[in-house]
């Protein structure tokens, strides 16, 4: 049980099995991620976890940790790749914070933050994208989907109601609702169902109750996404 | 900062609300030691209507909702060295791009033609009025940008923190806290 690798210089153990992000998260390293969340499979879409493994590109939410690897993270190169997807996922979709009951309390907002994004650089697309309104208690606002498939993954693997999933290829892809009539309140979905609260970003909204937390006391008000802060406000 | 000659910064907002010039005013008293290394050529705050060729800094809020906004932008860029896009709306159309998915006709029939209460309605046409843009656009789709301050607005800290990194020479550098989106 003395395995270690290198992360950034600092050596990291593991145990067999755990993923580089998984290491180092417990070792108390931010690695930058959207898709990955301790408590599931790794999806490995965002790339926003992309480290160097000896020199080459993986990502290191799906990358198994190994003996003596060399593992380089907070560098510009990579940062700066970070940054460029970062981007593009901003103006794939409509992401305007000012107005998202989820500001504040975004984990695509608080690793732009980290990663110093300071526009958006690339052309917006402003795709026209419906919300669904349908269900009593959620929101559903697709403006701000960046298809981490979280939702699709804890209603599934969690729930066992398959009441999301992802469809479509490449840049069509979109997060549709398993419902003839797609819309959520043809589900069997809940506020208490753990899909409710794994969005990273504003899709998926408890109704009436926007806003709740006042700006300056907010999850990443309070601590950089890099200080390991939970978002567990305004879901 | 240097003292050997006043920078001229010149300011505007276009498709904005002017609350990223008063969010610039709350740097309030700090003004003064402003002045003290630069003058304000065109801007609101000295109702100048062109930018001199020599500005230095040219300072723009709002992004670009109709044809106006697009030659105020380029009028800037040809006289300023350095070109700062301050606020939401300036950086990703904020607000008035949420208008983007809906069909131009669209908008002004409803708020000209359809809207409860409004009887004989026109859709102005006077030569005078800029015409609209289809869609509202950010101001680095249109220009190079080279700094950008976000914020729905920015505080007066964070104008403040890029204005004197600028003035002093420094590569402008928002830390946690002074960077936000909204």
């Amino acid at each position: 049980m003395s395995h270690t690798f290198t992360l950034d210089g600092r050596t990291i153990p593991f145990a067999e099995g755990q993923t580089i992000m998984q290491a180092a998260s417990a070792a108390g390293v931010f690695i930058p991620h959207l898709c990955y969340h301790p408590e599931f499979k790794p999806h490995g879409s965002c790339k926003l976890c992309t480290v160097k493994v000896n020199g080459r590109q993986t990502a290191s939410c799906t990358m198994r940790a190994a003996p003596g690897m060399n593992v380089e993270s907070d560098t510009e190169e990579i940062n700066g790749e970070r940054r460029a997807l970062t981007q593009m996922l901003f103006v794939e979709g409509n992401h305007f914070c000012p107005s998202c009951e989820k500001s504040g309390n975004c984990q695509l907002q608080a690793t732009a933050y980290h990663l110093g994004m300071m526009s958006p650089h690339y052309d917006h697309f402003f795709p026209n994208r419906a919300v669904d309104a349908s269900h009593p208690e959620v929101l559903l606002d697709f403006n701000r989907c960046i298809l981490c498939s979280l939702c699709v993954r804890a209603s599934r693997d969690v729930d066992g109601k398959n009441v999301f999933g992802l469809s479509g290829r490449g840049i069509a892809t979109r997060l549709i609702v398993n419902a003839k009539s797609g819309q959520l309140a043809d589900t069997d979905f809940t506020l208490a169902d753990k899909a409710a609260q794994v969005c990273p970003v504003g899709v998926i909204l408890r109704k009436r109750r926007g806003f709740a937390v006042p700006i300056g006391e907010r999850s990443y008000d309070k601590a950089p996404i890099s200080a390991g802060a939970e978002t567990t406000e305004g879901r | 900062m240097s003292a050997t000659r006043k920078l001229k910064v010149a300011t505007t907002s276009l498709a904005g609300c002017f609350g990223c010039h008063m969010s610039f005013l709350d740097i309030d008293e700090r003004l003064f030691t402003l002045l003290e290394h630069i003058e304000f050529d065109r801007s609101p705050l000295t109702d100048i209507k062109h930018c001199s060729e020599d500005c230095d800094i040219g300072i723009i809020e709002g992004g670009l909702c109709n044809a106006e906004n697009v030659h105020v932008l380029r009028e800037f860029r040809k006289n300023c060295k350095t070109l700062i896009a301050i606020g939401a709306c300036a950086i990703n159309g904020g607000l008035p791009a949420q208008r983007n998915h809906l069909p131009l006709t669209t908008i002004l029939e409803e708020v000209y033609h359809t809207s409860p209460g409004l009887a004989n309605g026109m859709i102005p046409n006077d030569p005078e009025l800029p015409l609209p843009l289809n869609q509202v656009h950010p101001i680095h789709e249109v220009v190079k940008i080279d700094y950008f301050i976000p914020g729905c607005p920015p505080s007066g800290d964070a104008i403040w923190k890029v204005l004197t990194d600028l003035i002093a020479g420094r590569e402008p550098e928002l830390g946690h806290g002074l960077m936000h989106y909204d």
